[in-house]
């Protein structure tokens, strides 16, 4: 059974129309191995009987033979996304038991598209974290840990369970969100790849708000090909999300040839920070070799609003944030908090969000409504506006000259321990996002690609960003550094 | 097109212990747009539904749920703001206004703040003939109603009906430009019957679709001059605002209160706090809500769910094209055309169907005739009755039936009013029923001659009397008109027995 947990999306797929595999049999894989993974508490629910109907009416359709390429892979979704009759909480505590009538966008086109939820996966509360220690359910782990230790290590976050998940074979494929990082950084700790679309490729509707205008769904898979078959299932335009785009939606794994000749790929020398570690500057011109044997040529770009970024995020993201967790007030739905005599709606408001929020999302709310507060406007939120406007000019300038895409290192580290930040400054945990909010902040995609391993012998991952829209091109340019790297590096089982 | 001329009145003053007073007031209208769904919901938008049942994912604020634009409400936006000549911003935002409150589901109301899609305008208000006052309006804005609470079904929990959360309001802010009590009532009279005359509003105050925050301050004589002139508020006086009113009659009572109580504190010596207030029509008082310190911070910013709204000037125009004839207009027209009074046009314009009713009738007639068959007759009829013109059971080419049979001589006025009764209880064709019922009116001569040689015949004495007293005569002619069951022609009647009189 466990080599059926080892399969690519792609080669599930092959195998699926060739009935030489049956959806049944994946599926039972694939809750075999969350059954045996609870140490990495990456499931926080396991959804066996809907996986199993799902797979029961895909053996069907592959019968039938006109399958979609997702039909029958088993994948698990983060808790952020709202899922029908299943319990959706973000990990956290304010939504505890909270069963949404209705089911996500996207997880309703990959639902339509034959795959089935085997598990609802661990995330930081609300989406905010880059550990996943936010989570109300605690952690997850991450499968890999560093030579000759065995401590546990951090799978990133927030979408730290789907990544986890996905390394451990959990499933085959997960979805993540991304609001400044939340699927490239873990996919990097994790090493596997994550994709964060253009802003407006994937509906929102159906997934808890973090920052509304930062948030966008993605895959979070094994292979580069694995993420341009999930994507292309999850994109699309839905009049339910004003803000998703009505572009066609490609196909992405059409666009990986791995052939880069004519393709120019920038190097922005502001990414190149102090202090960073010698490994991570090593493996990006590692990358860059790669992409130059690849047919492309290197340039060094600028990027000179780049340091702002990380500021301007952490006024942005929470001023959005404040606001979009306003609902969380225990009238409706979710936690309510116990009331003493002579308790009016303030207090109900006071205790229900004291105790139904984590110390991280309250940090975001507070920060965030102090941003926004009269007076502090206009120095803060206004200005933060700003700055993300130049950063995207920053981008479309550079693309204007002719570059199609750019590389980064996605993360200024590998994984770190689990409770390692626990007592250092939280700006200490913001600056794992360093390499990857500006491309939130310009609305642009992403994607991160093992590379290679750290001295401890931990994954590392290569940003690539792209043209907006051109999710196909910039997979291509992660496809090659996927094929130079060879990585093919898995966590020894100890759980 | 035509336009009546106008002097603006002075504003009200009142007199206080020293000296004389005057009110400045500033209103802020809410008016729903009449819309069958929300403005980000499709949820309906019917009034008197069971409570929580017009109530979508979006309005309750469910997870994930995110807000869609309804293009009719902006349409109608859009419609309002032309139909008070006011600039229409192509490019306007959706704000959040952040506060906590249960019936507020999502924790903030979505508005529209620093960019609203309709600019600056102006509303006539008519005060009486020749007399209307230029109100200016600042801007009107798109927003979401909020939903019910209700604290009194039980003592120690409210309920919540979230049927109304979500409903577009737009919000017309007037200058502060009223001068008295019926000023403002005349303003929103004004106001509700322009958005009737465009359908972007039912105007129906009962069940809330107007509403009113009304901003009220005191000044001296002069003071408000020279805020016109300098722009500077701070030469007013400190304003305060009622909130919520859903009544002309309330709206003045509450001006008239507050303006005295703050001309009582000023004159103790005191000072007008800024602060927010409701009326109480029990106590016929205004009480404290709350004060400016107490005010919240609504930490607007753009609604990052929804991109800024961009209109094409193209679609404006269309709009602008298909807008119908506005009440000032109107007004200036049926004066003009019918050779009304502007009073009686004022009466004619008030609905736009009581318009059309009355154009219908005086088509190819007399147009003075006309208003006054459908201003005194109809209007007065449907008024006892409590109906509406559109209940009308007498029809507008039944009216002119009637009108046309009085021009022809075929009946007299007094018939007239006869067969309108018919009309309203029986139904029918005019001139069929006039025939029919022999009721016409006669003119023959020596059918009249007849009757009134047997009245004269009849009352020797009292022709004798009259020959003496010339004014006895109408006593002969009401006999005659008795006789002939008022059919006889009441002029041919008279110059018969004055001239049998002898009389002349």
């Amino acid at each position: 059974m466990s080599d059926l947990t080892r399969l690519t999306i792609a080669e599930a797929r092959d195998l699926l129309r060739a009935r030489k595999i049956s959806a049944a049999e994946l599926v039972e894989a694939s809750l075999a191995a969350i059954e045996a993974a609870a140490p990495l508490n990456a499931a926080v629910e396991i959804t066996a009987e809907q996986a199993r109907d799902a797979a029961r009416r895909a053996d069907a359709r592959l019968a039938e033979g006109d399958a979609p390429d997702m039909c029958g892979i088993p994948i698990g979704v983060k808790d952020l996304f709202c899922t029908e009759g299943v319990r959706s909480q973000a990990a956290s505590r304010i939504l505890e038991g909270f069963r949404p009538p209705y089911e996500s966008t996207v997880t309703a086109q990959l639902r339509d598209a034959g795959a089935a939820m085997t598990c609802k996966l661990n995330m930081d509360e609300f989406a905010m974290g880059s550990s996943n220690e936010t989570s109300c359910y605690g952690p997850a782990v991450n499968p890999w840990r560093a030579r000759g230790s065995d401590a546990r290590l951090t799978p990133g976050g927030s979408s730290g369970g789907s990544a986890a998940a996905v390394a451990a074979g959990l499933c085959l494929g997960a979805t993540g969100t991304d609001t400044g990082g939340s699927i490239r950084q873990p996919a990097a700790f994790a090493g596997i790849v994550g994709v964060k679309p253009t802003y407006g490729r994937c509906s929102r509707w159906g997934i808890m708000a973090f920052a509304s205008s930062l948030d966008q769904a993605g895959p979070m898979t094994r292979t580069v090909r694995d993420a341009a078959i999930m994507l292309r299932a999850m994109s699309g335009h839905d009049p339910r999300d004003s803000t998703s785009a009505d572009m066609p939606v490609p196909d992405f794994e059409a666009a990986l040839t791995g052939d880069l000749r004519g393709k120019r790929i920038g190097v922005p020398r502001e990414y190149r920070m102090e202090g960073m570690p010698p490994e991570i500057e090593a493996l990006w011109a590692r990358g860059a070799e790669m992409l130059r044997d690849a047919g492309a040529e290197l340039v060094d770009i600028s990027l000179p609003h780049t340091k702002y970024a990380l500021p301007a995020y952490y006024v942005i993201a929470p001023a959005e944030a404040s606001s979009n967790l306003a609902r969380y007030d225990g009238v409706r739905y979710g936690r309510r908090a116990k009331l003493a005599p002579g308790d009016g709606v303030t207090e109900m408001y006071e205790k229900t969000r004291a105790e139904g929020f984590g110390p991280e999302v309250r940090r975001r709310v507070m920060i965030g409504a102090y941003v926004l507060s009269a007076g502090y406007y206009d120095a803060y939120y206004l200005r933060a506006q700003k700055v993300r406007t130049l950063i995207k000019r920053d981008f479309e300038q550079v693309f204007e000259q002719g570059v199609d895409a750019i590389l980064t290192p996605t993360t200024p580290s590998p994984a770190f321990e689990l409770g390692a930040m626990a007592e250092q400054d939280p700006v200490k945990m913001y600056l794992n996002d360093v390499f990857t909010v500006t491309v939130n902040l310009a609305g642009l995609p992403g994607v991160s690609v093992p590379a290679g391993l750290s001295a401890e012998g931990l994954p590392l991952g290569l940003q690539v960003i792209g043209r907006p829209w051109e999710e196909g091109p910039m997979m291509n340019v992660a496809y090659a550094i996927e094929r130079a790297a060879g990585f093919d590096a898995r966590p020894e089982r100890w759980w | 097109m035509t336009q009546l001329t106008y002097r603006e009145p002075p504003a009200k003053r009142i007199a206080g212990a020293v000296g004389e007073w005057e009110m400045v007031i500033g209103m802020e209208v809410h008016a729903q747009v009449s819309s069958k769904s929300k403005l980000f919901s499709g949820a309906s938008t019917a009034f008197g539904a069971e409570p929580n049942t017009n109530v979508s994912l979006v309005d309750a604020a469910m997870p994930g749920m995110l807000p869609v634009i309804n293009e009719f409400c902006i349409e109608q936006a859009v419609r309002a703001g032309l139909g008070l000549k006011a600039k229409i911003n192509l490019f306007s935002v959706f704000d959040r206004k952040n506060y906590f409150y249960p019936d507020l589901p999502q924790g903030y109301q979505i508005s529209q703040y620093k960019h609203p899609i309709v600019g600056e305008g102006e509303v006539l208000v008519d005060l009486e003939p020749g007399v209307a006052r230029r109100v200016r309006i600042e801007r009107i804005h798109l927003e979401q109603d909020a939903g019910k609470s209700i604290h009194d079904l039980d003592p120690e929990l409210t309920y919540v009906d979230l049927n109304r959360t979500g409903v577009a309001l737009m919000e017309i802010v007037s200058r502060p430009d009223i001068r008295s009590p019926e000023e403002a009532a005349e303003y929103v009279r004004k106001l509700r019957q322009i958005l009737r005359y465009l359908g972007a509003c039912d105007g129906n105050m009962q069940e809330g679709s107007l509403r009113a925050d009304v901003n009220v301050s005191v000044c001296r004589p002069g003071d408000y001059e020279r805020f016109r002139e300098t722009g500077d508020p701070s030469v007013l006086g400190t304003r305060c605002e009622i909130k919520n009113m859903n009544s002309m009659r309330f709206i003045q009572q509450a001006i008239d209160y507050e303006a005295r109580r703050q001309i009582a504190i000023l004159e103790d010596g005191g000072t007008v706090e800024q602060e927010t207030r409701l009326y109480d029509p029990n106590k016929g008082r205004t009480r404290s809500m709350r004060s400016k310190e107490e005010a919240h911070d609504y930490r607007y910013f753009p609604d990052p769910d929804l991109l800024p709204l961009t209109l094409e000037q193209a679609w404006v125009d269309a709009i602008a094209a298909s807008l119908p004839e506005l009440p000032d207009e109107k007004k200036a027209r049926f004066v003009a055309q019918y050779g009304v009074t502007e009073y009686d046009a004022s009466v004619l314009t008030a609905e736009r169907e009581s318009a059309d009713f009355f154009e219908a009738v005086a088509r190819g007639r007399d147009g003075k005739a006309a208003a006054n068959w459908v201003i005194n007759e109809l209007f007065g009829r449907l008024n006892k009755e409590g109906r509406a013109i559109s209940d009308s059971p007498v029809s507008a080419e039944q009216l002119g039936g009637v009108i046309d049979l009085i021009a022809s001589g075929d009946i007299s006025g007094k018939i007239a009013k006869d067969l309108f009764e018919i009309l309203w209880t029986e139904g029918g064709d005019p001139a069929r029923i006039v025939e029919e019922r022999g009721m016409k009116q006669v003119t023959d001569e020596g059918a009249i001659e007849k009757a009134v040689d047997e009245v004269l015949a009849a009352n020797p004495d009292k022709v004798e009397q009259a020959k003496a007293k010339p004014s006895l005569a109408g006593w002969f002619v009401g006999q005659v008109m008795k006789a002939t069951q008022g059919k006889a022609n009441p002029q041919a009647v008279n110059a018969l027995v004055r001239r049998k009189l002898g009389v002349e």
